[in-house]
């Protein structure tokens, strides 16, 4: 049983603020740490794994303190993110140094086991040179499991893995929460987190935008107003059709070349802006709409369906 | 100390074409003594400006450097330092031991063919080859420590560190006086100067700028603080990621 808790920790680097008072919580069982790019997961899981030290606030497992403290690495297996290596050696001279690193009684049984754990023992004495991203990755995680510890963290595990290669990886994550140890991954794939994820940190910008269940993390992003953008034959007609639904709470006549496409590329006809509180209602009622009052819809976009926004929404709350 | 990064630090030190490149400079050394000595026959101010030119001018520097940052500067660029700095090791013992591999390094590969051509010079006579063999030994270590701690400082170590043993050591160290007090050549030289005696000495030019007693305390200064100093920044080093 191992339980990571950071209290009030923020950490900044010159005056950019990387995270921002962030206090949670992670014990046994998966916990996916899911964030937009650029959000602060590796300076977490870093600050986690006691390669820098908070500016303020305090990491803590089991109740230790985990910045420069050596002995603290007996209980946490790390899967780092960057791919470098020890690459002049074989998959089995680098794990078995590992093991011998941790000063296991028997390095070379813990070595075997960690190896064919992640399924790598055939190809266990080749150069680490000649692995594929999906080999190497396996090996990361055969070093970090080499000791059996009790938390693991893995900062982006899944990246540039074929997807047998993530189902093989996600099992393997979900055998270890199972088996009672206390797993952290950090991912900014939605779909990733919620097939293996029994709870669900969501860090946006540095701040610890939310936590929880995945329903409850999905129930948090589908409820918030979602914007669409419109375009038919008629919208001012549109927009007074709209205005009068209760699913709607706000509708914009944008002019001609006020126009900006969810591409980003500026458009020269008119178009509608539509903020929708309840946009399952509004998917619903908006083609009845239109062909009631005899509108053609050219194109209805939604706007804000990119990870940030939803995140940033999220953030906002 | 610890034998598994030792293993490691040697592996990838003499791994590749590093080994090669690393042979290469006392291959030179032994050349150029073997060609001297058949060409010319024995004359000692060759052996002094051989050995104090090249072999600790050039060689030992130069193999200072490429084993000094070799030892931790690629992992701490490629991020691969984390295998090391995630066990339950200290991070003194790390850099120690580092450290030590990069000092065997340079005397295998640098004091030990200044021995060999220094042997080959002069002979055992006028105990030359012995005074600068010591000379590049000691240089060797503190050039080993002082740019192992550079690659932990910076990133840019090999340029720094280049920088250094080509202006500071070279030109400044050879025109202007004061700062010869201040460079590890120098105080290697005063070993040789005592090793020699003060009539073989001052016969061959051989004039180092601090005395052996100063020359002897700023190496293991460097030496020991260097070490020490590479530990303790390793402990604050941050890692750098993509994100």
């Amino acid at each position: 049983m191992a339980v990571l808790r950071l209290d009030r920790v923020s950490r900044w680097f010159g005056n950019v603020v990387a995270v921002n008072d962030v206090t949670m919580e992670i014990g046994p069982g998966v916990t996916g740490l899911l964030g937009p790019n650029g959000a602060g997961k590796s300076t977490l899981i870093h600050m986690m794994g006691g390669f820098l030290a908070p500016s303020s606030g305090t990491v803590e497992l089991d109740g230790e303190g985990v910045w420069r403290n050596e002995r603290i690495y007996s209980r946490i297996g790390l899967v780092p993110e960057r791919e470098a290596m020890y690459d002049v050696v074989t998959g089995w001279e680098f794990v078995l140094a590992n093991a011998r690193l941790h000063r296991l009684p028997d390095p070379e049984a813990a070595a075997r086991r960690a190896l064919a754990t992640v399924e790598m023992t055939e190809a266990q004495d080749r150069d680490i040179s000649t692995y594929s991203k999906g080999m190497k990755q396996r090996v990361k995680m055969a070093t970090a499991l080499v000791h059996d510890p009790p938390l693991l963290l893995l900062d982006e595990p899944f990246n540039g893995m074929d997807p047998r290669q993530r189902l093989h990886l996600m099992d393997l994550l979900r055998a270890m929460g199972d088996e009672g140890r206390t797993v952290l991954f950090s991912s900014h794939i939605l779909e990733e987190v919620e097939q293996l994820a029994q709870r669900i940190q969501v860090v946006v910008a540095g701040r610890h935008a939310a936590s929880g269940g995945f329903r409850e993390i999905r129930q948090l992003m589908t409820e918030r107003p979602h914007q669409y953008a419109i375009r038919s034959d008629d919208d001012r007609a549109l927009a007074a059709a709209i205005i009068a639904q209760p699913s709607a709470s706000g509708v914009q006549l944008l002019a001609r070349g006020d126009v900006v496409s969810a591409t980003g590329r500026r458009d020269t006809s008119s178009a509608l802006h539509v903020q929708a509180t309840d946009f399952a209602a509004f998917v619903r009622v908006l083609p009845r709409l239109a062909q009631e009052h005899g509108i053609r819809l050219y194109e209805v976009t939604p706007t804000d369906e990119s990870l940030e926004s939803v995140f940033s929404y999220l953030v906002a709350r | 100390m610890n034998a598994t990064v030792a293993r490691l630090t040697a592996r990838s030190l003499l791994g590749r074409r590093r080994a090669l490149l690393l042979l290469a400079l006392p291959a030179i050394l032994l050349l150029l003594a073997g060609l001297s000595r058949a060409l010319a026959g024995r004359e000692d101010t060759t052996t002094v400006g051989m050995l104090g030119g090249f072999a600790l001018g050039t060689v030992i520097p130069l193999l200072g450097l490429i084993a000094g940052t070799g030892a931790i500067g690629p992992e701490i660029d490629d991020g691969s330092i984390v295998y090391l700095l995630s066990k339950p090791l200290s991070r003194s013992s790390i850099v120690t031991t580092k450290a030590a591999v990069a000092m065997a390094v340079v005397t295998v590969f640098g004091a030990v063919p200044t021995l060999l051509a220094g042997l080959v010079l002069s002979g055992t006579g006028a105990r030359l080859a012995v005074g600068f063999g010591l000379a590049a030994l000691v240089a060797g270590v503190a050039y080993a420590a002082l740019f192992l701690l550079l690659a932990v400082l910076t990133r840019q170590a090999v340029v720094v560190g280049l920088l250094y043993a080509l202006i500071w050591e070279s030109l400044v160290g050879n025109f202007v006086p004061g700062a010869q007090a201040l460079s590890v050549q120098q105080w290697a030289l005063s070993i040789t100067e005592r090793v020699l005696g003060t009539s073989t000495a001052a016969r061959l030019d051989v004039d180092a700028a601090v005395g052996v007693t100063t020359g002897c305390v700023l190496l293991a200064v460097v030496i020991v603080g260097g070490t020490w100093y590479a530990g303790r920044r390793l402990r604050s080093l941050r890692l750098t990621s993509d994100d």
